[in-house]
């Protein structure tokens, strides 16, 4: 990971150095911990898992890796998961963009109240307009024949709301950050306002936008409440579907482990490899 | 839930006043068909219309719907439930009653839960922000060890917790009794008294990078010529954490700490059975299918939300002006 390391190096006294190294390691158990429990979890036959805990694997097997794919759909769950995610993901990412080009470009009246009342849907509880949601969407659908409930269509225009305020705060931040002048350049050589969003000031946000791709995709990807009641057996996600490893009478522990590493590897892959993307994101426009 | 970002919006709000570039909006663009002063508006359109729909919309029907009988007589036809005006509320709010009553002890262990969780993944983050500055041997490695947590989809450490805290066959237990004899039997991490803890330790492992990750990226803008003036001034390390590191990140943490507060008040993906108030109006409504009442409920925690977050900002904002 490129790290801008900003600060040159110094000769520190020990006790910083030996505060760095104990803190820094117990930190570093506390997060590796069950990262490696969900590892080692997933190389067990089921026996080794349901008796007591061993830190290492007795007998080693790859077992779990194949039998997760039939003891529950996962892979229809991965492409539902996918298509919701992704789908999400880009409208956020489109309409945050425009919005956060109105809110850095433009000066207009409600701009404030625009700003603050979209931020502060941050604060609902998902559990106020869960229900509310549900019932609308399956008014929508009697009323118009749109099928949003049980639909991805439904789900996607729910997340892609979740990320959309940070979103549009980060981005607004982050074009602050981009010299007018760029753009006015180019609205002085006959470009509109949109042609003047695309040619330059896009270009110029790309980090930050890389950075709210990353953080809507994860939003889409984690989310529990509002897929374990929009979603059918067809339009199911990971996130409900996991817990199909766990029966009336036993948890498949060594198939659930296998399974969450497995649908956890794109998104913590992908974070960890743009996160350098965030930190300059939040730095430039958020963070200041 | 999704990352409640919100609130910062009052100091976003106050940043957006006159600026040298914003008079060319006025200029007249040939390609622009639409009068002018639309196009902002045509802008925000999309994601207002969103908002509305989803947000916006959805609460307040839910507000509407605190205000009806609304069970599973109605459920199915919802707008012809009986209204109930404030019985709803009082029901909530009679705190010697069987729900008030569960309905405030549930309030009062999420307020001690998000008390030690916030103030610890704060403390985590800003303590490995700090040593994490300078440059050393496997600081990249570090970082991308601790952001995994925060990486990790939900379910999926809520999953892995949930094994871990196994009374037979979890590794916490093994630990504990078998290695280190601390109990004298096995102990209950799921439900039980000690579900408390496990919630905050669960919560602390999954929200403590993100202060991290906020507060490197806030020590970036920390000019470097103020730590060379004051090491000049023959500061050293500790003296420069007090005097410059912190209170650079005063404002930061206005907005860090609220964040992970709302985040953490309304946290309802939790391994053990710990009463949160989400879980706790969640199962009020399902359970016994009495959806006015849980509106009722989630109308009050709102409330609640928005007082806190409203005195927090103001209280906050002055102490920053007065320091600053």
């Amino acid at each position: 990971m490129s790290s801008p390391a900003h600060r040159p190096p110094m000769a520190r006294p020990m006790s910083f150095v030996w505060t760095r190294r104990i803190v820094l390691t117990l930190l570093g158990i506390f997060a590796a911990l069950p990262v490696y429990v969900m590892l080692s979890t997933s190389l067990k036959p089921l026996q080794d898992v349901t008796e007591k805990f061993h830190w290492f694997p007795h007998r080693l097997t790859l077992r779990p890796y194949v039998d997760i794919w039939h003891t529950v759909p996962l892979a229809r769950y991965f492409v539902n998961s996918i298509i919701v995610s992704a789908a999400a993901t880009g409208l956020s990412v489109a309409v945050a963009i425009f919005a956060a080009y109105a809110v850095s470009r433009y000066r207009f009246k409600g701009k404030r109240v625009f700003t603050i009342t979209v931020l502060s849907t941050q604060m609902f509880p998902g559990i106020l307009f869960l229900l509310p949601l549900f019932l609308i969407f399956v008014n929508i659908g009697n009323v118009t024949g749109i099928a949003l409930y049980g639909s991805r269509a439904g789900l996607i225009i729910t997340y892609l709301t979740f990320s959309l305020p940070f979103s549009i705060w980060m981005l607004a931040g982050y074009m602050d950050s981009i010299p007018r002048g760029l753009d006015e350049a180019a609205l002085v050589d006959g470009c509109g306002p949109l042609g003047a969003l695309f040619r330059v000031v896009i270009p110029a946000a790309v980090p930050g936008i890389v950075a709210v791709a990353v953080y809507a995709f994860m939003t889409a990807w984690s989310e529990v409440l509002f897929a374990s009641v929009m979603t059918n057996d067809t339009t199911r996600t990971l996130a409900v579907g996991l817990r199909g490893y766990s029966t009336q009478y036993d948890v498949y522990w060594n198939q659930v482990m296998a399974a969450s590493l497995v649908v956890s590897v794109p998104v913590v892959a992908g974070f960890l490899l743009l996160q350098r993307y965030l930190v300059t994101g939040l730095t430039a426009g958020a963070v200041k | 839930m999704a990352v409640p970002t919100g609130t910062t919006a009052p100091s976003r709000g106050e940043g957006q006043g006159p600026r040298p570039g914003s008079g060319r909006v006025r200029e007249p663009r040939r390609t622009l068909k639409v009068g002018r002063g639309a196009v902002p508006y045509l802008l925000v359109l999309p994601a207002l219309l969103l908002e509305l729909l989803i947000h916006l919309v959805p609460m307040v029907v839910g507000i509407v719907m605190s205000f009806k009988e609304l069970t599973q007589f109605y459920i199915r036809n919802w707008s012809q439930a009986p209204w109930k005006g404030l019985g709803n509320y009082r029901v909530a709010v009679d705190f010697h009653g069987a729900i008030g009553e569960a309905l405030l002890r549930s309030f009062g262990i999420t307020c001690a839960f998000t008390v030690l969780a916030v103030g610890l993944s704060w403390l985590f983050g800003t303590a490995a922000a700090i040593l994490m500055q300078d440059a050393f041997r496997g600081r990249g490695f570090l970082r991308a060890l601790f952001m995994t947590p925060y990486a990790l989809p939900v379910y999926a450490s809520v999953i892995i917790w949930a094994f871990m805290l196994q009374h037979d066959n979890g590794l916490v237990n093994h630990v504990l009794h078998d290695q280190l004899h601390l109990s004298s039997k096995p102990a209950f991490w799921l439900i039980g008294d000690n579900s408390f803890v496990s919630l905050v330790v669960v919560s602390v492992w999954r929200n403590w990078p993100f202060a991290l990750l906020i507060l490197m990226a806030g020590m970036q803008n920390i000019p470097d010529e103020l730590y060379e003036a004051s090491a000049i001034d023959g500061a050293g390390v500790w003296q420069q954490i007090r005097r410059i590191t912190l209170p650079s990140l005063r404002p930061i943490n206005q907005v860090l700490v609220l964040v992970l507060f709302l985040w953490t008040f309304n946290d309802f993906n939790v391994p053990a059975a710990g009463d949160l108030i989400s879980i706790h109006i969640y199962q009020a409504s399902f359970l016994t299918w009495n959806f006015g009442s849980g509106s009722a409920m989630s109308v009050l925690l709102l409330l609640f939300l928005l007082v806190v977050t409203s005195v927090y900002l103001a209280l906050t904002s002055m102490k920053r002006r007065s320091h600053v």
